[in-house]
């Protein structure tokens, strides 16, 4: 990893920004928030009025920090066609609310393609928000991994393609803890008390919790989810754990506040960066998988040149570019042969190029429809106190 | 001749602008808060305008604790604010002499800083294995405060002695600025007066002084109380899951769970609250020119 240093900002950087940022700019009376919407607001709709399904132009909207300099410019010269490259998605549920509407509607939302998490994409899918790919147009699709080919909310990929993916874990400090960890129930033990954070985010933390209770997070019923939620709450009770968090676990591990944290690999990766004692846990009983998906929005302007768009980025010689700038799971196979001649350090980062059976132990979330989604929810925000 | 037949209409030209910008960012946002309320529906199926009055019990039943723990950290550090604010802008009013404003100044000058980055330093400070902490625990006043209830296991963050203290610390300014205004007006020759008939020090201040500056005391106590109970911020940083405040919960009801009917429902739950809590506050002090 020496030698690296230049590269790991990025990565770092995209996720602050994607989960803690614009929390921060909510927080700071929307301050942020409010200067990212003005920041897009000009782009909504803009290409709505030519109405002329084209190849010269495309629309595409991802998260901060999730592409390299190069591939959009790369792009634009060997297709021709012209590329509008926004930032806009900070968050699954503030972006659903922006665009619910227009799409509920039935109108163009300006917008070719999205990249949303799976259960966000899923809910797009179940409420035909989204355009079927055409795979003729995508042939590179065959590279995606083959654990992520056929996912519970998508069969067959027929609406979506991942972006990129990640691991949820748990990540620690061993000086702190004292001992290694190996399952998810370690982060319960007594002796850890009061520095134990998990996420804000309802499938990592339930779902690494009801892996450690022998429960299949793809098959979660409710009662599931109440039992997780039950046994999370007694550790809220007795003062274990000591905050539900988003980002910030990496500053209080990084500080010493937090001895063991439900965390991301990207984040991990990162932080190791700074304190090589810090490890990320792959627990024994499994681990969750997230991916972000693109997806091309119902009547899309220029649905075309998206998928032409998706089949460049899954090329393993430019899906290495992005790679090698973000960090995260690469779901394109061949890119760790490809990303060789960018950064050969990269290839070998457990973390970065999952063996297969690394992959195989890992788990993804069950799509909940919308009353599971909203019973789920209630637990689970009850349980985080909000 | 012009301005003459204009002169009946004066006072309503006046008041245009104010009543203009009142209707337009009051009385409109607090109408669709209102009709949002009491809609059905979520964000998938859309919202329908349906007297749903169950909203405000559904909200009342869930988060009577976050609505408990709001009015008391508020109160508290209404209470703390107005020990230390108070002093503090006596002697500024009194004793700050030539020094006053740049006194003035050191107490408005966190605010050049933005509310969220002084919160967050307050998690670096507060570190558990920060240097406060570690000489605190290292000469036993951990074991104290620990006894005392004020910190948990030796540590303050996520605790709710952060929150109200960083509460407490954020809104200080508000309960001194006013406190001073009204010390500082108070007429001097009162107080000599009230030595001329023989009232000591500590009577001169509680029979004089004291009264005389209720009002500035009124309303620091409301510009930290009310502010207070809806704040978020303080709590989602330095606190856990067991100190949060309502305003986290609207917060969350807003942006994570796209519950809008519920989320406004509490906003006006809250509001309710605050205002009884306010006009008991103000009936008690009796202060009828702000009341």
């Amino acid at each position: 990893m020496a030698g690296n240093d230049r590269l790991w900002l990025p990565s770092w950087r995209r996720r602050f920004t994607r989960r803690r940022l614009l929390k921060g700019g909510a927080l700071a009376a929307g301050g942020l928030a409010a200067a990212a919407f003005v920041g897009c607001g000009g782009d909504d709709g803009s290409d709505n009025g030519g109405g002329t399904p084209a190849l010269d132009s495309l629309n595409i909207s991802n998260w901060p920090y999730y592409i390299d300099a190069d591939t959009v410019a790369n792009f634009q010269d060997e297709t021709g066609i012209a590329v509008s490259y926004t930032q806009d998605i900070n968050d699954n549920n503030e972006f659903f609310a922006k665009i619910n509407e227009p799409l509920n509607r039935g109108q163009n939302i300006g917008r070719d393609i999205v990249v949303l998490t799976d259960w966000m994409a899923g809910k797009m899918i179940r409420l035909g928000y989204v355009e079927e790919l055409d795979k003729a147009n995508i042939p590179n699709w065959e590279n995606l991994s083959e654990s992520l080919k056929d996912v519970s909310f998508d069969p067959g990929r027929k609406y979506s393609l991942v972006w990129q993916s990640g691991f949820t874990g748990i990540g620690y400090n061993p000086e702190l803890t004292g001992r290694e960890l190996k399952s998810v129930n370690d982060i319960f033990d007594p002796e850890f008390a009061g520095h134990v954070t998990m996420l804000t985010e309802m499938r990592d933390t339930l779902g690494l919790v009801m892996l450690g209770m022998g429960v299949d997070p793809a098959e979660a019923r409710l009662a599931d989810a109440q039992a997780a939620v039950d046994k999370i709450q007694e550790y809220v009770d007795n003062g274990h754990i000591r905050a539900f968090t988003g980002n910030e676990y990496g500053d209080d591990l990084a500080r010493g506040d937090v001895w063991a944290a439900i965390a991301w690999s990207g984040d991990m990766i990162q932080l190791q960066a700074d304190d090589p004692n810090l490890q990320l846990l792959l627990p024994e009983e499994g681990f969750m998988l997230w991916s972000d998906n693109m997806m091309i929005p119902k009547g899309a302007d220029h649905k075309e040149a998206a998928e032409k768009f998706m089949n460049y980025v899954y090329d393993p010689v430019n899906q290495a570019l992005i790679s090698a700038y973000v960090q995260y799971i690469s779901p394109v196979q061949g890119t760790k042969d490809a990303i060789r001649d960018v950064d050969d350090t990269l290839a070998d980062n457990p973390l970065i190029f999952p063996d297969e059976a690394t992959l195989a132990r890992a788990h993804v979330f069950k799509p909940l429809d919308e009353d599971e989604d909203r019973e789920f929810n209630e637990l689970f925000q009850a349980l985080i106190g909000a | 001749m012009t301005i003459g037949r204009l002169r009946p209409l004066l006072p309503y030209i006046l008041l245009a602008p104010g009543v203009a910008w009142l209707a337009v960012f009051f009385v409109v946002p607090m109408y669709t808060l209102a009709r949002q309320s009491l809609n059905d529906g979520t964000l998938e199926t859309g919202f329908r305008f349906a007297w749903e009055w169950a909203n405000y019990s559904d909200v009342v039943d869930r988060y009577q604790e976050q609505f408990i723990r709001s009015f008391r950290y508020a109160a508290t550090a209404t209470v703390l604010a107005f020990i230390i604010g108070y002093p503090l802008a006596y002697a500024i009013a009194f004793r700050g002499g030539r020094m006053k404003s740049y006194l003035l100044f050191l107490v408005v000058l966190p605010f050049f800083t933005t509310y969220l980055i002084r919160t967050l330093a307050w998690q670096t400070i507060l570190s558990d294995q920060g240097d406060v902490l570690t000489t605190l625990r290292d000469i036993g006043v951990m074991d104290i405060t620990d006894s005392l209830g004020i910190s948990q296991n030796g540590r303050v963050l996520a605790t709710p002695t952060a929150v109200v203290m960083a509460i407490t610390y954020n809104f200080l300014p508000f309960m001194v600025l006013p406190c001073y205004v009204s010390l500082e007006r108070i007429d001097r020759r009162l107080i000599e007066a009230a030595h001329d008939l023989y009232g000591g020090p500590v009577r001169a201040f509680l029979r004089v002084v004291f009264p005389l500056s209720l009002p500035g005391v009124f309303a620091g106590s409301l510009l930290t109380f009310i502010p207070a109970v809806g704040d978020f911020i303080n709590a989602e940083i330095l606190g856990g899951p067991k100190t949060q405040m309502i305003g986290n919960v609207i917060q969350s009801r807003f942006l994570e769970v796209n519950d809008y009917p519920g989320a406004a429902a509490l906003s006006f739950i809250l509001m309710a609250a605050i205002l009884v809590a306010v006009l008991v506050y103000a009936r008690l002090l009796g202060t009828e020119e702000l009341a």
